[in-house]
């Protein structure tokens, strides 16, 4: 009977590390590929894209793609905070009635794809240019569209996670006004979620192609397809430094969300004094 | 009494929820500095009515007096009132000695570190005052909870079941001295609990609700000694339901005449609220009853005796259980306490 189990366990392990390995080569051969290629040079592609001044001055439209695509994350994220986090406070401690249709206005971005939603902006975009100009910064408003699910899902679970009404309800009872109540009791409670809203906003900034393309605006995504045409090493380059950096943001998304709030290594709650 | 607090009056309030009456014509007065709890069952509206008196719910009509000044309009930041919540209500991420603080920083209060940790002293929990609400147990969170509100020197303390979420012997400890420091500071402070122990414990009075309204508003003595309405004998207190006739000005229940807690509108066939305590069981071979069961509860026992086709129980010292065991005859005898009657109200 335990040698049955025993080969059952060995089986079972055997087959969890074959399950491993091929995914792991899925998904780190196309990236090993990718260093292999852009290697081949000695590393003077990874030297040049470190080397910012001389890549500027080598690649103008990719430098440009870069910056324009930093403003978008920047831009977007700070729009997206400020509609999104005191909307979705408000409708928790004032209209939860709402709550089920905000949801739902802000997931639905997710049903649509993007090429649907560029032809339904290219006429709004057409105003946007009229009155602000064609600047790729201007792309902002279509991001802000873009990141509403990942954003909302994000704060909400911030929100989920305390007792909103009550300490709003707190605040206010010893002399809070609104303001104050978001800015000082809520907020600070949700800065995780609200760091998560943030960095799922700048990863999908950063690796948006198809409407900024069929707007006719630039960022780095753009620049690498064009780059595409004339330097393969560096455009292979340059979204594999892309890569990383949305990697590097996911990580510390699940580094913040995992961490604890500050001094909850002083004393677990079931060693805490009770001297009720 | 500590003549620091002030008057409040809640005048004819209303306030409905869909097509629930939640508050029906309430009429509510609390002198200067006493502690007065609504007690009531589920959705009688005693928590709206703190509510609205904390400036949390509006109403749809009616006033709130504080002092003699009209704050129904006032917004609750503006009311000045302090309130310790159901739920744990202190900000996670403020120490216990900065949750005690804010109301104070946000008042522009001088010295609001001193203040706030004589106050953390009041509730005994002057060394918790570096730790964070998650590193508190549940009775130490209430209790800065309860000093952040007197923090601020409210004219009025508003508790709302404050002590429900926590266990037994906690909530006995924290009742004690949320009244010592009430009696202390003197704050008039209006106190909601479906909980009939801690209402008669804590309350100079107590007002028993039900349907919106107060329909007894007395003394922890009077509302469980002489109960105004059969609803009120019937929440407050376990009462058993004795079919009597009345007599005059009194009631005969089991051949004893009792006095009448007030007087009697129908009759002559009645049914008589009698309390446990106020029926004694001794054995007796040639007696009508027979124990039915018998329950020990430390101090007291609560035994059941079947007279005829009807139960009555009784409370009896702890001790005296051995001597009724169950099935034994028994005589039992009513003391000639004044009893309401239900009226089927």
């Amino acid at each position: 009977m335990a040698g049955l189990r025993a080969r059952r366990a060995r089986r079972q392990r055997a087959f969890r590390w074959a399950v491993l390995l091929v995914l792991g080569v899925f998904f780190l051969l196309p990236l090993v590929a990718m260093v292999e290629f852009t290697t081949r040079d000695g590393g003077g592609t990874w030297r040049l894209l470190a080397d910012w001044p001389r890549l500027s001055e080598t690649y103008p439209d990719l430098s440009a793609g870069v910056v324009a695509s930093l403003g978008q994350a920047a831009l977007t994220s700070l729009l997206m905070l400020v509609l999104l986090v005191p909307t979705a406070i408000w409708v928790r401690i004032r209209l939860p009635w709402l709550r089920r249709f905000v949801e739902f206005i802000c997931l639905l971005p997710l049903t649509i794809p993007a090429i649907v939603l560029v032809v339904g902006l290219a006429p709004v975009y057409a105003w946007v240019t009229y009155f602000l100009g064609g600047s790729s910064l201007t792309l902002t408003f279509a991001y802000t569209i873009l990141v509403l699910p990942y954003a909302y899902r994000a704060i909400d679970a911030g929100l989920s996670a305390i007792d909103v009404r009550t300490l709003a309800e707190a605040a206010r009872s010893l002399g809070a006004g609104w303001a104050t109540v978001m800015w000082r009791v809520v907020l600070p409670n949700i800065r995780s979620a609200v760091l998560s809203a943030a960095f799922l906003t700048v990863a999908l900034v950063l690796g948006e192609f198809t409407i900024a393309s069929l707007l006719n605006r630039t960022n780095v995504q753009v620049a690498i397809n064009f780059l595409g045409k004339s330097s393969a090493t560096m455009s292979v380059a340059v979204s594999l430094a892309a890569l990383l950096l949305a990697f590097v943001l996911l990580l510390l998304l699940s580094l913040l969300g995992g961490r604890r709030r500050d001094g909850s290594e002083v004393a677990p709650l079931s060693t805490a004094k009770e001297s009720a | 009494m500590n003549e620091s607090g002030v008057a409040v009056r809640l005048k004819d309030l209303h306030k409905t929820f869909g097509s629930t009456h939640a508050l029906d014509g309430l009429d509510l007065t609390l002198e200067p500095g006493e502690l007065i709890a609504l007690l009531g069952p589920s959705g009688c509206g005693k928590t709206t009515a703190l509510r609205v008196l904390a400036g949390l719910e509006d109403a749809d009509a009616g006033q709130v007096l504080v002092d003699g000044k009209d704050v129904t309009a006032l917004p609750a930041n503006r009311r000045d009132m302090g309130m310790v919540f159901q739920a744990y209500s202190l900000f996670p991420h403020l120490t216990a000695l900065a949750n005690v603080e804010f109301g104070l920083r946000l008042r522009g209060r001088p010295r609001p570190v001193g203040r706030a940790a004589e106050m953390l002293e009041l509730v005994g929990l002057a060394e918790f005052a570096g730790r964070y609400p998650h590193q508190l147990s549940g009775g130490q969170q209430q209790r800065v909870a309860l000093a952040r509100a007197l923090a601020i020197r409210p004219q009025v303390l508003l508790l709302d079941e404050p002590l429900s979420a926590l266990d037994a012997k906690v909530r006995v400890q924290l009742r004690d001295e949320i009244k010592r420091i009430q009696t202390e500071v003197g704050t008039t402070t209006l106190f909601v609990t479906h909980d009939q122990e801690e209402a008669l414990a804590m309350a100079d009075r107590v007002g028993v609700m039900r349907a919106g309204r107060i329909e007894q508003l007395a003394s922890p003595a009077d509302v469980y000694q002489k109960p105004a309405t059969a609803f009120v004998a019937d929440f407050v207190g376990l009462s058993n339901r004795l079919p009597g006739r009345l007599e005059g000005d009194g009631v005969t229940v089991l051949g004893t005449r009792l006095p009448l807690v007030s007087p009697a509108g129908a009759g002559p066939d009645v049914t008589a609220l009698v309390r446990p305590e106020s029926v004694d069981v001794r054995p007796d071979s040639d007696g009508p009853g027979r124990v039915l069961a018998a329950s020990f509860l430390g101090p007291t026992s609560r035994v059941t005796v079947e007279v005829g086709d009807q139960l009555v129980v009784a409370q009896v010292t702890g001790g005296r259980l051995a001597e009724l065991p169950v099935g034994a005859p028994v005589r039992v005898e009513i003391r000639p306490v004044p009893v309401a009657l239900d009226t089927g109200a």
